[in-house]
């Protein structure tokens, strides 16, 4: 089946014309990939970038024909060069081909995003590494698994004598992912493709990752195919960008050209929103200033979280003053979710007391109190969560979902319970027509809108936000980080804002608390946290940030932060 | 891992003995005892027992005794002699009647968990990866056909069909000259000609709900990324398939074993009966039916024993072929 041509002259590595990938449905058939043309010179890096169903995993997937069933090509070609002159048509060959199978792995590796169950649960990493080697090259067992070594090595695993015969799971996810890399090099492919492989990472894991696809790429001259949704990360790696949006290209051309002289105004807007986080949000920036001697309305005083022998609290001690947005940064693992789960008191504490200022101005320690006491307390303390798909329950309509709370405390029912689940609805911007509708009917951004009035119905004071906005396209991030501002003047909230991303901490918090391993490291105004931070942990926190420029790539900046062998200094609070 | 099997294997002491003790509570709940049962069962062929008679014979057995005496002289005789007391019935050593049963009762289980297996993994299997083609379809038509009918008429059914059409040899597992015959390869070909018939009514009932529950499992993990990336490395489906979703759908089977260890003995019991088999389940019906108290406290505490054993082993061996619960 294979096109076999003679080459002529130098030809790019790989070259995709007009490439069509449908999923056939039961209405009629979907194009994730409508017409795509691109290709990717020897050596180079190709960053893909676009949202959510843009297309670009599937454009991946497509190259090595692993789209996931009933997705397949239905036209257009692509052409991969290798440099013993012979060309193949990759769209051409089916899917089970042998011909496709000795390209996958040999010539064109991938890495995925999830580095955890990209790697079998149940075979060593040494195993799947192995084999990777075996397919493709003739060695005995003992050679490839020297090899295997070898390369786990160079993706800088330590003592790879030991690591090659552990489980994925032993490893944390940024082994696990230079694992994957290892396994992807294996045959030394001219082509590497990377289908978001730091998206589940931390940002210093990320930066570490990023650093060692370029070296490698620098030493083996291999071409990368880099797929992402961070205009950051490929301002800091690409040489061509290809923009993305519904299947569609649009906007091809050189990182320079993209970023500094962007002709598309999708490509303009996911510029402008990366942009936008650069500095503080303008509805912050109108705001008066908060009054800094109002009595803190809450005051998290020395408080310790223990789960058996981890500590994930450890001696954290923050105030939250009425009206403000108090930012909790850090990686994962540092505690910030457990943090805004005890405030909840989803946890009993092992130590310590939070304060919670009544509207009367009485003082209660949610840390103590229990019963009705406590059930007072949680309607005005409220949450709304990360995942807009799994906080919501899918057999509830979204009257339901947001008159809930009003139905359980007896406070609304029938007709004013309807009046009052539209009127919310309204106030975050949603049309209460839809309001019977269940929410899978509904967009990830529309959903974590339904979140936010569920979180409101009652009026509360407080509202935990954790990683409210991670899960959303840059796009949507800003409508929703928008709204939250808004509702917080018109009803006086106070927000704790957790969340990874310093971009969206500066945008809309006021002050800043750095967590790192369990522990507060640095509170202060956002501005100076997120601008010139004081503690050493934040400052390689923050040079781990891939700039959205491509002029601006200087990797020696950045630092990675280890804590210093006697620590004494537990948490700083005001 | 050797603590914990030291731990499971303390846990099964008082076990045996709280599940020994009900169980030989249960099966003296019932009004009268085996002199009644007996007395009835003469008096059904018009023979008349003096109470003197009766008298003597719960003298002999010792039913007379308190039930705390009786339970402690039984179990003393088995910890002490290994003497699981006397059948009524059958006037023989429980243990001799118990093993006898059981060699045949084990062939027999083994042989249709293996066909069921054989059978149902690659259908499931096959059923997973062509999600909703013609095949599946017919398969799936067939695992539900399998559930409902139940294996009693299913036996009655082959029972006819092999002896009316083909005038095969059907119920019990030998002809009559092997029955009582010495081991011999004879006698071994004689049993393979029997075997067929239980093993087929057998397997097909199991058979059609593991092929679902094999179904179910790969496709929780046919979509998982682990297998794109073996995908993407240029293994071949086949290779793929079997080396990694099969390898972890596979895992929930382990665990069936826990039950399928005590379903030797009084599992198919309908199946045994109809079809004649000498297995060990019909005799455990019978000892329960007669109140031969010590035969069927024997199976009972067999049973039991063979379930802790059972879900120790399954324990066991998915700590060994499953690094996470190994490990973690």
């Amino acid at each position: 089946m294979s096109d076999v041509l003679s080459m002529p002259a130098r030809k790019p590595l790989l070259e995709v014309r007009n490439l069509v990938t449908e999923f056939p449905l039961r209405t009629g058939v979907f194009r994730a990939v409508n017409d795509l043309s691109f290709s990717i010179e020897a050596g180079k890096t190709l960053c893909v970038v676009g949202e959510s169903g843009s297309g670009k995993s599937v454009t991946a997937r497509s190259i090595l024909q692993i789209v996931d069933a009933p997705g397949q090509i239905a036209s257009g070609s692509i052409m991969l060069n290798t440099a013993d002159g012979v060309s193949i048509d990759l769209a051409k060959l089916h899917p089970r081909s042998k011909a496709i199978r000795a390209v996958r792995g040999r010539d064109i590796a991938m890495i995925f995003q999830e580095p955890m169950s990209s790697l079998s649960p149940v075979h060593t990493v040494g195993d799947q590494i192995t084999e990777a080697i075996r397919l493709h090259m003739k060695m005995s067992k003992d050679e490839a698994r020297a090899e295997a070594i070898n390369l786990l090595r160079q993706v800088e695993i330590p003592n790879p004598e030991l690591a090659i015969d552990r489980y994925a799971f032993q490893y944390s996810g940024g082994m696990r992912q230079r694992a994957m890399i290892a396994m992807a090099l294996a045959c030394r492919p001219k082509l590497l493709i990377a289908d978001e492989p730091t998206t589940a990472l931390d940002v210093t894991t990320q930066a570490e990752i990023l650093d060692l696809i370029a070296r490698l790429q620098k030493q083996s001259g291999m071409a990368v195919l880099f797929i992402t949704h961070d205009m950051g990360v490929v301002a800091q790696i690409a040489d061509d960008v290809l923009v993305m949006h519904h299947g569609v290209a649009k906007e091809y051309g050189t990182v320079e050209q993209i970023f500094h002289s962007p002709q598309d105004p999708y490509t303009k807007m996911l510029i402008g929103s990366v942009l936008k986080l650069e500095q503080k949000a303008e509805i912050r920036l109108a705001r008066p200033p908060l009054d800094q001697t109002a009595p803190p309305i809450l005051e998290v005083r020395n408080l310790s979280q223990q789960f058996g022998t981890v500590k994930a609290l450890d001696n954290v001690s923050i105030s939250l003053l009425p009206g403000e947005t108090l930012g909790i940064v850090g990686e994962s693992g540092s505690g910030k979710t457990t943090m805004g789960r005890a405030i909840m008191r989803l946890y009993d504490p092992t130590a310590g007391e939070m304060l919670y200022r009544k509207v009367d101005g009485s003082v209660v320690d949610l840390a103590k109190i229990e019963g009705e006491e406590l059930k007072k307390a949680r309607r005005e303390l409220r949450m709304v969560f990360q995942d807009p798909f799994g906080s919501l329950n899918p057999r509830m309509t979204v009257a339901q979902v947001i008159g809930e709370p009003l139905l359980v405390n007896g406070i609304a029912r029938g007709k004013e319970l309807d009046d009052r689940v539209s009127h919310l609805m309204e106030q975050v911007g949603l049309d209460p027509r839809g309001r019977e509708r269940y929410p899978h009917a509904f967009s990830g951004g529309q959903r974590q809108r339904i979140g936010i009035a569920r979180a409101i119905t009652l009026n509360p004071r407080i509202i935990v936000a954790d990683e409210a906005t991670s899960a959303l396209d840059v796009s949507v991030r800003f409508q929703v980080l928008d709204l939250l501002m808004k509702l917080q003047d018109q009803l006086g909230l106070a927000y704790i804002f957790i969340s990874h991303d310093i971009g969206v901490i500066r945008y809309m918090c006021d002050r800043v608390g750095v967590m790192y391993r369990g522990k507060i490291v640095e509170v202060g105004e956002a501005e100076k946290v997120c601008n010139a931070p004081d503690h050493p942990y934040t400052q390689a926190l923050l040079s781990a940030i891939p700039r959205p420029d491509p002029r601006d790539r200087d990797r020696s900046r950045r630092f990675r932060y280890i804590e210093p062998a006697a620590v004494k200094n537990g948490s700083a609070g005001r | 891992m050797l603590k914990f099997i030291g731990k499971r294997l303390l846990w099964m002491i008082p076990s045996l003995f709280a599940v020994s003790f009900l169980a030989f509570v249960l099966i003296q709940l019932p009004p009268g005892d085996y002199v009644t049962t007996y007395i009835a069962t003469l008096a059904a062929s018009n023979e008349v027992v003096d109470q003197n008679t009766a008298a003597q014979l719960r003298e002999r057995f010792g039913l007379d005794d308190p039930m705390l005496v009786q339970y402690g002289k039984w179990m003393w005789g088995i910890l002490s002699r290994g003497d699981f007391g006397i059948s009524f019935e059958w006037q023989q050593p429980v243990s001799g009647l118990i093993w006898e049963r059981m060699a045949l009762t084990l062939v027999l289980a083994i042989a249709s968990l293996l066909a069921t297996w054989a059978i149902a993994l690659p259908i499931g299997v096959y059923s997973a990866v062509k999600k909703y083609s013609i095949g599946d379809y017919a398969f799936t038509a067939f695992s539900f056909f399998g559930l409902s009918v139940p294996s009693f008429l299913l036996a009655l059914v082959l029972m006819y069909v092999a002896a009316v059409e083909f005038g095969a040899d059907v119920g019990g597992l030998f002809s009559q000259e092997y029955e009582t015959a010495p081991w011999s390869i004879a006698k071994m070909v004689d049993l393979m000609t029997h075997i067929w018939l239980p093993v087929t009514i057998l397997a097909v009932s199991s058979t059609a709900s593991l092929i679902r529950v094999m179904r179910a499992n790969m496709l929780d993990e046919l979509p998982k990324p682990y297998v794109t990336t073996a995908r993407a490395k240029g293994l071949s489906e086949f290779r793929l398939l079997t080396k990694y979703p099969m390898r972890i759908a596979l895992n929930p089977f382990i665990s069936t074993i826990a039950w399928l260890l005590p379903n030797l003995i009084s599992g198919s019991v309908v199946v045994a009966i109809v079809l004649n088999l000498p297995t060990a389940a019909p005799l455990l019906l019978q000892a329960l039916m007669a109140q031969d108290m010590y035969l069927a406290g024997a199976f009972v505490l067999l049973i039991c024993a063979l379930t802790l054993i059972g879900s120790l082993i399954s324990d066991i061996l998915l700590a060994m072929v499953d690094p996470r619960i190994r490990l973690e």
